[in-house]
């Protein structure tokens, strides 16, 4: 089991507490009206699905109840960070480095 | 004592005889006899067929990585049958009764061992082969005879009455495995002032020093060394120990899941006692000290009873006392089975011979053999055995420049393996940590890692008693190094350690035809090294692929014996080096795990929660039958005396429509909107338009996903300009509040809203029929709910019966209704009033079959049944609920996706069976001509069937391809035999299409 930071809590808990929700830093669009059918497919289904360093989102739903992002790393499933919804994603090699 | 049994030798308890069944034969052993040695000590070897070929098979390992010996176990007591209990692990108690498995008529002569004659039949690849091809052939003869033969052992029939506790546990250091390197990992570790858990999953401590106790540290002999340091770390109250409790996976961020078995060895387990506990541990340092696996060596009728790893013989003569043969022959590629050989020798055996492959061993090694008369053969390679109950003969040849010799018997009445050692790295493995392949040792090492782990002793490779306390401390002060504290690694004196090397082999090399050697990779599955090869021949590159073409490794010990041979097989065969080829991967469970020490408390009515109305009671008092609706219980009918569901179901019904309902509705999910964004919030979440609905006012709430599919309904109040009250289905409660706290959140964090779950604030109780408000009105203060005052789809604050309440004026059956919510608390006393007063109207409680049955009379859907996932408002015949004016929704833009706009797409009509006394089937598929040619195409599907009393016929409703253009064409729909009923599409409201009942004065 995962133990996983919220950045709202500002506390590492178990993973039981938590959601996943799917890839972050994908916002609705604006205006969804003036997508094409193809911008509007790819917004709906068209995922990174990676190998590697995977920004997600999560939801601390048995806690604050906050959603959340997360920097995992989808082959170790080590977490790399976690940060507040709204957020820049963080750079990994920036990351990396400071560890 | 027994015939086998070696007086002064061994640990169990001689003054403690125990008499257990084996096959309904009762035999003796000691306390501290596992069935195993109990049993060798009475000269059985037989304990088991194999598999596939139903093979007499005995026992070959003293531990848990047994592939052959595993029996039925019965603790006593209905439900505490166990199969494939392996024998080397269970400890005998007095009136423990145990079976041999796979066998018919008896374990010496089994009618299954015929596919051991069919042998060609069942090479490599035969199941993806053979059962291939008539489709037909499936149900009447591969599929009954697959499960017959797949069966090991059998199922349990009844429900397992055991406890099974669960518990967490935090802790510095834990400490897998007790042989020298684990305690001297502990003691280390112990001593820096750690939190140091140590567990084993033996009946006791010492591991491989239990086997070897001529051996001597600091001065002591082995056995008084473990007690003094069992004692030294008793005495610490920072150190627990476990026995009987294995590391079954090793999980993330050092979360190890361990089993503890409490009570399957005892004869009277006290009241209450928890067969197993599993605790769930968070060690900051983990040791591993698993120690290694022997390994087999592959040889044709290497599976005799009576071959055994001469490990495990060492171990049954020094932990056990048993010799598990007077005359035994040791075939060997390492030096330990030298030690096993003198041993026996010492304790009265007369060893026939060594046999070893290498062509030479110290000199050290000749000399005690011959000290003890023991003949040796170096460079020599086994071809055969003799016997087929209990191996009499060894073939033996030599090897010179690699040929293979005449061939000579070595008669005898067991034979002692020994092919090397394996580094037990499964729990590494769990950790998703890299093997790294010692090109030397030809064996698979810990690498990188990707935990804090540390593994010490022969889990990494080294040998010896010294090398291994000498590791095991070293991990243990690195293990507190890592915490941040002091420890130095402590140094150990020992004497008459037995260190040695050997290597490893492929096959055996033979002067027979390989093509009919029966050599064993896999004892367990019945894998040899010819199928192996024929794998590889027939294309398969990979292990992973061998694996599953051979089932080799597949079998309930995951190829803790198998899986190195058939890796070194299948990498000659390919003529690359092993790690080319690969290794299959482990899996957690390390050995096989009960069900319960999963489930562990949540069993029963703890399986989950069970959420109750507060009017649950009142129809539990009143003889409802119940259904499960998501995790809710809802009354489902009120059956009278002598009344199945249907005829309750057609009373119930009858009495709403024509005079007065009562129904509990306190499951569905309520959500309160507030805030002063909440009516932008509610435009942008559902589909119907919210600006303009007054406060007072209710409409019924379609909600999509943003793919534009049905997720939810309900009806949603106005209740102030700033706060609305929204219901949702029964089950849909968490994920609709779920949706919106994301779009909240996340996409319009600006919007000033707050989201609060009310759904058991509420107790909610419909009242449904003509004379409804005759009985609610003089109930209400506050409000005035005439009709025209207080039209359909109308809601007020005021109070009934005295209670504080949101009163809604809507309707699920098509009747003149009212919802009454009031504080949860209250719910039952007014229910309760409702119930006194209306016996004037001949009040009738119903339950949620009545409550389908009359939406359906009227064509409301419910989401989930009558939709799937992929179902739009237009396709359910909704499209009304859908704000056109509006910009945007969630889901908005996708009703215009190229497929939700293209013809044929499944949509929601009404059935009519053309006799109308036929109910169709719920789920029953769809087709237009019965006579086309099959695999028939099916059009649809039929979601909702009921027999309408008030119709006097049954209705149904279908999702049918393009069913709008379909109106008044007959379909069929097959019954439950398969016999097509004819049923026309039609509208889906059947009952009152204008609405007129809605309109009582
Ligand atoms: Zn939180």
């Amino acid at each position: 089991m995962l133990l996983i930071h919220c950045p709202y809590c500002d506390d590492t808990l178990p993973e039981l507490e938590f959601a996943y929700a799917g890839e972050a830093h994908i916002a609705r669009p604006a205006d969804p009206s003036k997508l094409s059918d193809e911008e509007w497919r790819d917004f709906l289904f068209i995922r990174t699905n990676v190998k590697g360093v995977h920004a997600e989102r999560w939801r601390h739903i048995h806690g604050c109840g906050r959603f959340f992002n997360a920097l995992r790393d989808t082959v170790s499933d080590r977490f790399l960070t976690t940060y507040k919804a709204g957020e820049a994603r963080p750079d990994v090699q920036t990351l990396e480095a400071a560890e | 004592m027994t015939e086998y049994r070696v007086k002064g030798r061994g640990r169990v308890n001689t003054g403690k005889p125990v008499k257990f069944t084996f096959d309904d034969r009762t035999y003796q052993g000691f306390e501290g006899d596992t069935v195993a040695s109990a049993l060798l000590a009475n000269g059985v070897h037989l304990m088991g067929r194999s598999f596939k070929y139903h093979r007499p098979r005995g026992v070959v390992t003293a531990s848990s990585e047994e592939p052959n010996a595993l029996v039925g176990t019965t603790r006593g007591g209905k439900g505490r049958f166990e199969p494939n209990t392996r024998a080397t692990m269970q400890e005998i108690y007095p009136g423990l009764k145990t079976e041999s498995q796979n066998k018919w008529p008896s374990l010496k002569f089994d009618v299954g061992a015929i596919n051991d004659r069919l042998y060609m039949l069942f090479s490599a690849g035969f199941y993806y082969k053979t059962f291939m091809w008539p489709r037909s052939f499936w149900d009447s003869v591969y599929e009954p005879f697959i499960r017959k033969a797949a069966g090991l052992g059998k199922a349990p029939t009844e429900v397992d009455p055991d406890i099974y506790a669960s518990r967490y546990l935090h802790c510095d250091v834990l400490v897998v495995g007790s042989g020298p390197a684990g305690i001297a990992a502990a003691l280390t570790a112990g001593r820096a002032g750690s939190k140091v858990v140590l567990v084993d999953e033996n009946s006791e401590m010492g591991g491989t020093l239990l086997s070897e106790p001529s051996v001597s540290i600091d001065g002591q002999p082995a056995w008084d060394w473990l007690e003094s340091a069992f004692a030294e770390l008793d005495r610490m109250p920072n150190v627990s120990r476990m026995t009987r409790t294995t590391a079954i996976g090793y999980y993330h961020q050092n979360m190890i899941g361990l089993v503890q078995k409490l009570t399957d060895h005892m004869a009277d387990v006290p009241e209450g006692a928890p067969r197993e506990r599993m605790w769930r541990v968070r060690a900051k340092e983990v040791v591993l000290a698993q120690g290694a696996i022997e390994r087999p060596m592959v040889f044709h009728g290497n599976d005799t009873p009576g071959i055994m790893m001469s490990g495990a013989a060492q171990t049954f003569l020094n932990r056990f006392g048993v010799l598990v043969g007077k005359a035994p022959v040791m075939l060997t590629s390492h030096d330990s089975a030298w030690y096993s050989a003198f041993d026996m020798a010492d304790a009265g055996a007369k060893v026939v011979a060594i046999v070893d492959t290498r062509e030479d061993v110290a000199q050290a090694l000749k000399d005690e053999a011959q000290a003890r008369g023991i003949k040796t053969y170096l460079s020599y390679t086994a071809t055969g055995t003799k016997g087929r109950l209990r191996v009499k003969a060894l073939r033996v040849n030599p090897v010179r420049d690699g040929k293979v010799g005449a061939a000579h018997m070595l008669f005898c009445d067991a034979v002692l393996v020994c092919g090397g050692w394996t580094p037990s790295l499964h729990l590494f493995s769990h950790t998703k940590g890299s093997l790294h392949w010692d090109e030397e040792a030809k064996v698979y090492l810990p690498g990188r890692k990707t935990e804090d782990v540390h593994i010490a002793g022969a889990g990494r490779g080294l040998w010896g008693v010294a090398t291994a306390l000498e590791d095991g401390s070293k991990a243990g002060a690195d293990a507190v190094k890592s915490l941040g504290g002091k420890a130095g690694p402590a140094t150990y004196e020992v004497a008459d350690d037995r260190t040695g090397t050997g290597i490893t082999q492929k096959e055996l090399p033979t002067d027979r035809s390989p093509g009919k050697a029966k050599a064993f990779v896999d004892f367990q599955n019945d894998v040899t090294a010819k199928d192996i090869r024929l794998a590889v021949r027939e294309g398969m590159k990979s292990i992973e692929h061998v694996k599953r073409y051979t089932t080799n490794g597949m079998a309930t010990d995951q190829g803790k014996l198998s899986n190195m041979n058939g890796l070194t097989i299948a990498s000659d065969a390919l003529g690359k080096e092993a790690p080319q080829v690969g290794l299959t991967t482990f899996r957690p469970p390390y050995t096989p795990t009960t069900f319960g020490a999963f489930a562990g408390y949540h069993k029963g009515t703890h399986f989950e929660v069970t959420r109750k109305t507060p009017i649950d009671s009142w129809a539990e008092e009143n003889g409802a039958e119940f259904e499960p609706v998501a995790l809710w219980r809802r009354a489902w009918y009120f059956p009278k005396a002598g009344e199945d569901m249907h005829k309750a179901v057609a009373r119930e019904c009858k009495a709403t429509r024509e005079s007065l309902g009562i129904f509990d509705a306190s499951t569905l999910g309520k959500i309160e909107v507030s805030g002063p964004d909440a009516t932008e919030f509610m435009n942008r979440m559902y589909t119907n338009p919210w600006t303009k609905l007054g406060v007072g006012r209710a409409r019924y709430g379609l909600l999509l996903g943003e793919d534009g599919f049905i997720r939810d309904d309900g009806v949603i109040g106005r209740m102030r300009d700033d706060l609305f009250h929204v219901t949702t289905t029964t089950g849909g409660a968490p994920r609709v509040l779920n949706m919106m706290e994301d779009y909240l959140q996340t996409e319009w964090p600006e919007l000033k809203v707050w989201l609060t779950s009310t759904t058991e604030e509420w107790a909610t109780i419909a009242l449904n029929g003509p004379n409804a408000r005759k009985l609610l009105e003089p109930f209400v203060e506050g409000a005035d709910i005439s009709a025209d005052a207080f039209p359909h789809m109308s809601v007020v604050e005021c109070t009934v019966a005295g209670f504080p309440s949101r009163l809604f004026r809507i309707s699920f059956t098509g009747e003149l209704g009212f919802e009454i919510n009031v504080p949860a608390r209250h719910g039952k006393a007014l229910w309760e009033k409702l119930w006194e007063a209306g016996q004037q109207y001949d009040i009738c409680p119903y339950g949620t079959e009545t409550m389908h049955v009359l939406r359906a009379e009227k064509g409301f859907i419910i989401v989930g049944q009558d939709t799937d996932g992929t179902v739009t408002p237009h396709d359910a015949g909704i499209g009304w609920a859908i704000g056109k004016m509006k910009p945007d929704f969630v889901g908005k833009r996708s009703l215009a996706r190229p497929d939700i706009v293209a013809p044929g797409r499944k949509q929601l009509v009404g059935l009519l069976t053309e006799d109308p006394k036929t109910v169709l089937t719920e789920g029953a598929q769809i087709v237009d001509d019965p006579k086309q040619a099959k695999p028939m195409k099916m059009i649809g599907h039929v979601t909702s069937s009921y027999w309408s009393e008030a119709l006097g016929r049954s209705i149904a409703m279908a999702v049918v391809e393009g069913g709008f253009d379909r109106m008044d064409q007959t379909l069929h729909v097959p019954d439950e035999s398969g016999n097509p009923i004819p049923a026309k599409v039609t509208g889906t409201v059947f009952y009152d299409p204008a609405g007129d009942r809605l309109k009582v004065e």
